[in-house]
C-alpha cells in the first residue's frame, strides 16, 4: 500500500494508527477484504451454485425434452428418428389428441372458475373480518390443506365418492338419492358412480387446488382499505353494486394470480383423473402414456408443450393485469 | 497534523449517474462539519465514501493523512450513526452498544462496563436489557450514537441523524449533539437537508448540488455571502436579483442575493413596490412584493404595521446587504 | 388499514366462509376415521366397527418401512441441498441489483410453476440420454430442484427486511464479512431458513408426480400410496399410512408457521 508523503516516518505511523484499525489476519480476513474490494466476487460466489444446478439439471433437461418434440417416431420400427420435423406437432391435431387437449383445458377452466367462487368468501372474510386469533386460525386453516399430502387428499376423495361411501350415505339420509341418481344419469358429466365421473374429477381438482386460490385472493383483499367499501356504501351503492364496482375489480389481480396455479396444476396433473374419473385421458395422462407404455417420447414432448404454451399465453395476459403484485 | 478527512477530486458514478462528481474537501480535526443539500445532491454518497461503504470511481480519500484506497469499512477508525439507526433487532440495547467492542475481542466485563458508560453518556442508563423495538425514535437515536461513540472513533459520521424526530426533540438533540461534540473533541461530519440545522450546529458547511460542492464556508459565509444562485435560494430562500437590475443599482452586472430580512419598508425608501400578499409567521410577517417585473420577499418583525394587499410601499436596503454572486449565467 | 368501527360480517358471508373452510378440512378428517375401521374390502360408510389392529399390521409391513425410510432420506438430503442453493440465491438477489436478476428469480420459480409432469418427464429423458441409472440420487436431484423455490421465497423475504443498513452498521463497527454473517445476518434469517427448510421437507416428503419419473423401481411413501390407489392390495394399511403421512407433514408446516408469524410475510403462502 502506498503511503502519502509526510515529513517523518514516525509521525506517519502514528497517523496510520489513528486512521486504520488493525485488521483480522488469516484467510477469512483476506477473503473479506477482497469481497469488499470487489463486490462482484461475492455475488458470483453466491450465484454460481444455484445457477449451475438449475441451469444444467433443470433447464438442460427441459430443453433436451423440447428438442425431442421436433423429432418423430418411425411407425414401423417404433424407434425415434433423429431428424427435425414438425410431424409430431401435426399429430397433436388428430381428433383424438385434440379431444384430450380440449377436455383438459375445459376442465382447467371450470376448476378455476369454481375455485374463484368458493375462495372469494373465505378470502374476504379472513381479510376483512377475522382478527387476532381468528385470523391466525383462518391462515392455518388454509395453509394446512395447502401443504398436506396431495395423495392423501386424493385418497380421501376416493373414500368420499365411492359408491358405498359417505356421500351416497348422506344423500340417502336426506332422502335425496333420486337427485344423485338424476345427476349421474346426465350424459358426459355423469356415470356409474361419482368416483368414475367427470363430476368426481372436477370435485377433487377443485378441492386439491382451492388453497392456491384462497391465499392470493386474500392477499389482494387485504390491500383493499375498509374505507373504500364504506365510501361506496356512503355514495349510495347497494352491497351488490359495491361488490361489482369496487371489490371485484380490486380482487381481480388476486383471482388471476390464483388462477395461474389452479389452471397450470390442472393442465399438468395426471394422477387425479387416473384415480377418480372416467377412462378418458387428460393431457397429463397422455404424456405419461406416450412416454411410458407407448415409448413415443417425441409425442410426449410435444404434448408437454401444450400446457407450456397455454400457460405462456395465460401468464402474459395475467402480467398485463398486474396479477404478479398479488402473489 | 494532517486533516481528519481529505477528499481530492473524488467521484462516484453509478452507471451514467454521477452521484458524486469531482469533490475536493478538507475537514480539520475536531471540526463539526455539515454536508447540506437537497436529496440526490450527493451528500449521503459522500458520507458513505468516507465510511467505506462505497468506493470512489475516481480520486482518493485520506483519513489523518492515510490513504483509504483498499481499506474496507471495518478497518477504518470511523463510525456512523445511520439515518434509520440500524440497531440490530435480535440483540438487546447493551449488546448493540457493545457490538464493536465484542468484535474487537474485548472481554465481556470490560465491554459491558464501557457500553454502560456510553449509555449513561446519552442519558439512557437503565435501558440495557430492552430491545430496540421497545424504544422510541429519540431513544433509538441515542442508542445509535452510543453504539458508535463507544468505539472511540476519530471521526463520527451522522447521516440525517435527526431526520426522523419531531420538531421539539430535534431542537433538543441539536443542542445535545453540539455539547457532546465539544466535550469529546471528535470530528463530526453530518449530512442534512435542513439548512436551519446545518447553520445552527456546524462550524463549517458544504452545500451540495448535483454531486458537486457549490460552496464551503462558515454558516455566516454561506448565509450572508452565497456564491451561487443555488446556495442563495437553498439556504434561507434569498431574493435573487438578475444582472440587469443589479447593474442599474451598482454599475456591475451579475446575479445578486438579498436576504428578505434586509429589506426595509417605509416611505423614505428609494423603490416603490406593490404589495402582492402577506403571511403571518409568528415571530415575523412575510410580505410579497412586486417591483417592476421582479418578485421579492421581505420579512418584517412582529409589531411593525403590515401594509395592505395591493398598496404601494417604499422599499430599500443598505448597499452592503446586496451581495453580488460569482454566478454569471 | 381497517377502521375500528367495523360492522360484523353478514350472515351469508360467515356461512360461505365457514362452509369453504369445512370443505377444505373434512376430507382430511375422514382419513382419521377410516384408519380405524373394521371393514377391509370396501370404503363402506358408516364404518361397521372400530379397531386398532391395522396399526399393528402396518407396523409389521417391511415394504411400508422401506418406503418411509427412503422418503425420509430423500426429503432430508433434498432439503439440505435446497437450503444451501435457495439461501445463496436469495442472498445474491436481495443484496444487489445486477443484470439478469429477474431471470434468476424466474429460473428458481419455474420448476414449481410449470406442471410437475413436465419437470418429471424432462428429467427422466435427460437421465436416459445421459445413461444415468435410477437411484436415490436421481430422486434427490428432482426434489432438490423444486424445493429450492420454497427456501428461496422464505429467505428472500427475510433478507429484504434484514439487508442494507444492518450489514453496513456491522461492518462500520469493525466486523468483516464473516463476522457480520455470523453475528448479524445468520441470527436474523435463521428462523426464515428453518421455516423454509421445514416446508421444503414437507414438499419433498409428499411429492409424487416428479418422483414417478425419477424413482425407477424403488418406492417412496407417496409412490407406495399411489400404487395402492391404482391397484389396492390391503386397503386398511393404506388408510393407516395416509393418516401417518398427514401427521408427519402437519408438524413441519405448523412449526414453519410459528417460526415466521411475526414477520410481514408468513411462510408457505406460496407453495
Amino acid at each position: 500500500m502506498t503511503v502519502s508523503a509526510t515529513p517523518s516516518p514516525h509521525l506517519d505511523h502514528a497517523n496510520r494508527a489513528l486512521a486504520i484499525l488493525p485488521g483480522k489476519g488469516g484467510i477469512t480476513g483476506r477473503l473479506s477484504d477482497s469481497f469488499w474490494r470487489n463486490p462482484k466476487l461475492l455475488l458470483i460466489l453466491f450465484l454460481t451454485p444455484p445457477v449451475l444446478w438449475l441451469g444444467i439439471i433443470y433447464l438442460g433437461s427441459l430443453f433436451a425434452l423440447l428438442a425431442q418434440s421436433f423429432f418423430s417416431i418411425d411407425e414401423f420400427s417404433g424407434l425415434v428418428k433423429y431428424e427435425l420435423t414438425l410431424k409430431t406437432y401435426g399429430e397433436l391435431f388428430r381428433p383424438a389428441n385434440l379431444d384430450i387437449i380440449i377436455r383438459t383445458a375445459s376442465m382447467a377452466a371450470c376448476v378455476t372458475l369454481a375455485a374463484a367462487i368458493v375462495a372469494f368468501p373465505i378470502g374476504y372474510f379472513a381479510a376483512r373480518y377475522a382478527r387476532g386469533k381468528w385470523k391466525a386460525l383462518f391462515y392455518i386453516g388454509v395453509m394446512l390443506p395447502l401443504w398436506s399430502s396431495y395423495l392423501v387428499k386424493v385418497y380421501a376423495w376416493k373414500l368420499i365418492l365411492a359408491k358405498e361411501g359417505i356421500l351416497t350415505w348422506i344423500f340417502a339420509k336426506l332422502h335425496l338419492t333420486w337427485l344423485l341418481d338424476a345427476w349421474l344419469a346426465i350424459p358426459v358429466i355423469g356415470g356409474y358412480s361419482l368416483s368414475v365421473s367427470y363430476t368426481g374429477t372436477f370435485l377433487v381438482f377443485l378441492y386439491v387446488w382451492l388453497p392456491f386460490m384462497v391465499l392470493p385472493v386474500q392477499a389482494a383483499l387485504e390491500r383493499v382499505p375498509a374505507s373504500y367499501i364504506e365510501a361506496s356504501g356512503d355514495l349510495g351503492a347497494k352491497p351488490s353494486q359495491t361488490f361489482r364496482h369496487i371489490l371485484f375489480p380490486l380482487a381481480l389481480p388476486g383471482i388471476v394470480a390464483g388462477s395461474i396455479f389452479t389452471f397450470s396444476l390442472t393442465l399438468g396433473d395426471y394422477i387425479i383423473p387416473q384415480i377418480i374419473g372416467s377412462s378418458r385421458l387428460f393431457i397429463g395422462q397422455a404424456v405419461y402414456a406416450q412416454q411410458g407404455t407407448a415409448g413415443n417420447i417425441p409425442l410426449a414432448a410435444a404434448f408437454t408443450v401444450v400446457p407450456i404454451v397455454i400457460m405462456g399465453i395465460y401468464l402474459w395476459g395475467a402480467k398485463r393485469m398486474g396479477a404478479f403484485d398479488a402473489l | 497534523m494532517p486533516p481528519a478527512v481529505l477528499l481530492s477530486k473524488v467521484s462516484r458514478h453509478f452507471g451514467a449517474v454521477r452521484a458524486v462528481d469531482g469533490v475536493d474537501l478538507t475537514i480539520k480535526e475536531g471540526e463539526f462539519f455539515a454536508m447540506l443539500g437537497p436529496s440526490g445532491s450527493g451528500k449521503t454518497t459522500c458520507l458513505r465514501l468516507i465510511a467505506g461503504f462505497e468506493q470512489p470511481t475516481h480520486g482518493h480519500i485520506e483519513i489523518f493523512g492515510t490513504p483509504m484506497d483498499g481499506v474496507p469499512p471495518y478497518r477504518r477508525n470511523v463510525n456512523t450513526v445511520f439515518q434509520d439507526y440500524a440497531l440490530f433487532p435480535h440483540m438487546n440495547i447493551i449488546d448493540n452498544v457493545a457490538y464493536g467492542l465484542m468484535i474487537r475481542g474485548i472481554g465481556k466485563t470490560d465491554r459491558l462496563r464501557a457500553a454502560n458508560n456510553a449509555l449513561e453518556m446519552v442519558a439512557l442508563p437503565d435501558y440495557g436489557t430492552r430491545r430496540p423495538s421497545q424504544l422510541s425514535g429519540g431513544q433509538r437515536q441515542r442508542v445509535a450514537l452510543a453504539r458508535a461513540l463507544v468505539n472511540k472513533p476519530k471521526v463520527l459520521l451522522l447521516d440525517e441523524p435527526l431526520g426522523a424526530l419531531d420538531l421539539k426533540l430535534r431542537e433538543q438533540m441539536q443542542e445535545e449533539l453540539k455539547v457532546l461534540q465539544r466535550k469529546l473533541g471528535i470530528t463530526f461530519i453530518f449530512v442534512t437537508h435542513d439548512q436551519g440545522e446545518a447553520l445552527s450546529m456546524a462550524d463549517r458547511v458544504a452545500v451540495f448540488s448535483d454531486g458537486k460542492i457549490m460552496q464551503i464556508g462558515t454558516p455566516q459565509d454561506i448565509y450572508q455571502r452565497p456564491q451561487t444562485r443555488f446556495v442563495a435560494d437553498f439556504v434561507g430562500s434569498s431574493n435573487v436579483l438578475p444582472p440587469e437590475f443589479v447593474k442599474s443599482l451598482t454599475g456591475t452586472a451579475g446575479w445578486a442575493s438579498l436576504r428578505p430580512e434586509a429589506i426595509s419598508l417605509g416611505t423614505g425608501e428609494t423603490h416603490i413596490a406593490t404589495v402582492t400578499g402577506s403571511s403571518y409567521l409568528g415571530g415575523c410577517t412575510r410580505v410579497g412584493l412586486a417591483l417592476g417585473g421582479l418578485r421579492l420577499n421581505a420579512l418584517i418583525p412582529a409589531g411593525q404595521p403590515v401594509p395592505e394587499n395591493g398598496s404601494a410601499v417604499g422599499i430599500g436596503w443598505k448597499p452592503e446587504e446586496l451581495h453580488v454572486m460569482e454566478d454569471t449565467q | 388499514m381497517h377502521s375500528d368501527g367495523r360492522t360484523h360480517a353478514p350472515l351469508g358471508l360467515k356461512i360461505a366462509a365457514g362452509a369453504g373452510l369445512l370443505f377444505m378440512h373434512l376430507p382430511i378428517a375422514l382419513i382419521f376415521v377410516y384408519a380405524f375401521t373394521t371393514e377391509d374390502k370396501s370404503y363402506q360408510w358408516p364404518p361397521p366397527g372400530f379397531t386398532i389392529k391395522w396399526l399393528a399390521v402396518t407396523w409389521n409391513r417391511p415394504d411400508v418401512w422401506q418406503a418411509l425410510v427412503l422418503s425420509l432420506k430423500t426429503a432430508s438430503v433434498s432439503t439440505l441441498i435446497a437450503m444451501v442453493l435457495g439461501t445463496f440465491c436469495a442472498a445474491a438477489v436481495s443484496r444487489s441489483k445486477f443484470f439478469g436478476r429477474e431471470t434468476i428469480s424466474l429460473l428458481v420459480i419455474l420448476p414449481i410453476a410449470l406442471p410437475g409432469i413436465i419437470t418429471g418427464i424432462a428429467l427422466r429423458s435427460a437421465f436416459s440420454l445421459a445413461d444415468i441409472p435410477f437411484s436415490i440420487w436421481t430422486i434427490i436431484l428432482g426434489h432438490a430442484t423444486f424445493c429450492v423455490v420454497v427456501v428461496y421465497n422464505n429467505a428472500v423475504a427475510r433478507f429484504r427486511r434484514t439487508s442494507g443498513s444492518l450489514v453496513e452498521a456491522s461492518m462500520d463497527l469493525g466486523a468483516n464479512s464473516f463476522q457480520t454473517f455470523r453475528h448479524v445476518i445468520l441470527p436474523n434469517i435463521s428462523t426464515a431458513l428453518l421455516a423454509g427448510g421445514m416446508l421444503a421437507f414437507a414438499l419433498s416428503f409428499d411429492e409424487v408426480i416428479v418422483t414417478t419419473f425419477t424413482a425407477g423401481q424403488q418406492s417412496t411413501l407417496p409412490i407406495w400410496m399411489l400404487e395402492e390407489l391404482v391397484r389396492p392390495r390391503q386397503r386398511p394399511v393404506t388408510n393407516v399410512v395416509a393418516m401417518v403421512v398427514v401427521l408427519v407433514t402437519v408438524f413441519p408446516i405448523l412449526a414453519a408457521y410459528y417460526l415466521t408469524r411475526d414477520g410481514d410475510q408468513v411462510a408457505g403462502s406460496g407453495k
